[in-house]
């Protein structure tokens, strides 16, 4: 083997090291899924989820997790061709809409909570807590991730290993986009039929 | 049948991949959203067809955002192992606990011998 294609079997060790990370992770949200969908009806005379869901705003979300999940994949293509500031600026683009969605999902447990409807009220809400609250705990990770990430970058002027690296944060950001497909469709939209 | 090419396997993806993906994503979420907010479908069809749609767009986003069957062949081989645990434990929790419901109701053992003659015919 030359050098090359050496680093080029640790890279791909790597990423299935990182796949199967997430892969559990995937599982980790089955089980809270599982929890949701069983607790539902659990509502003890209190709000269900067609009473404090807003589908306009939870699809405006969705938009854009959905928008910063295509950014991350603009980033990470043109960091591997070379155009650096291209790289960075969708690189911040994500960070923003991620940093949006996020602030979104914080005002609106805000909300919730205002009006007594936290996660003590029900095990409807108990489970919707946890499950909405995981993912987010995921995403506020993922943007952590996302400003360590552009300042090595910058520091090290897109050396390999930084390259990979935000091959797997590409990787990390459009799964977490998946499991909020499911949080969109499962909790807010069949949740939210009337 | 030859192995392809590390090099090959790992080659930058195309920005065409992603635009598609984008797209198809934005529109099956729009579809989704309008399907529930419309009431175009009665509840239980509107609930499988929203869980459809989503199952559409993991697809979508599996092939042109995380680029299934690039990369290791581990990858596709964990994730299928992963999608058939997921079920298991997905759809097994809900098999069971709905049938746990009838232990679970607030009902004295006359009223659940009755609830189960009239309802079940046991």
């Amino acid at each position: 083997m030359t050098r090359a294609e050496e680093v080029m079997a640790t890279q791909s060790r790597k990423t299935l090291g990182f796949w199967i990370y997430l892969m559990t992770d995937c599982i980790l949200f089955a089980s809270l899924f599982a929890t949701f969908v069983v607790l539902r009806v659990g509502t003890a005379g209190g709000p269900s989820g067609v009473d404090i869901f807003s589908l306009p705003f939870v699809l405006l979300e969705t938009m854009l997790l959905l928008t910063s999940s295509f950014t991350i994949g603009l980033a990470t293509l043109g960091a591997q061709r070379g155009y650096k500031g291209q790289s960075m600026v969708w690189l911040g683009s994500t960070f923003l809409l991620g940093a949006a969605f996020l602030s979104l999902e914080l005002w609106e447990f805000n909300q919730l909570i205002a009006e007594g409807n936290g996660w003590q009220r029900s095990a409807f809400l108990s489970s919707y807590f946890v499950l909405v609250g995981t993912h987010g705990l995921h995403i506020a990770v993922g943007l952590l991730w996302l400003i360590v990430a552009a300042m090595r970058l910058l520091r090290h002027r897109f050396k390999a290993t930084d390259l990979h690296r935000l091959s797997l944060l590409g990787l990390f950001w459009h799964f977490l986009d998946i499991i909020w497909i499911f949080i969109f469709t499962i909790v807010y939209l069949i949740g939210g039929m009337a | 049948m030859k192995k392809p090419q590390l090099e090959h396997r790992h080659a930058p993806a195309p920005y065409a991949s992603y635009v598609t993906g984008f797209l198809l994503s934005v529109v099956a979420t729009v579809v989704a959203y309008v399907f529930v907010t419309q009431q175009l479908l009665p509840k239980e069809a509107l609930t499988y067809t929203v869980m459809g749609i989503a199952v559409v767009q993991l697809v979508i986003q599996m092939v042109f955002f995380l680029h299934i069957g690039r990369g290791s062949r581990w990858k596709l081989l964990t994730f299928v192992f992963t999608v058939v645990i997921v079920l298991i434990v997905a759809i097994g929790t809900i098999w069971v606990m709905n049938h746990l419901n009838y232990n679970m109701m607030d009902m004295s053992p006359d009223e659940m011998n009755r609830y189960m003659d009239q309802h079940e015919g046991i």
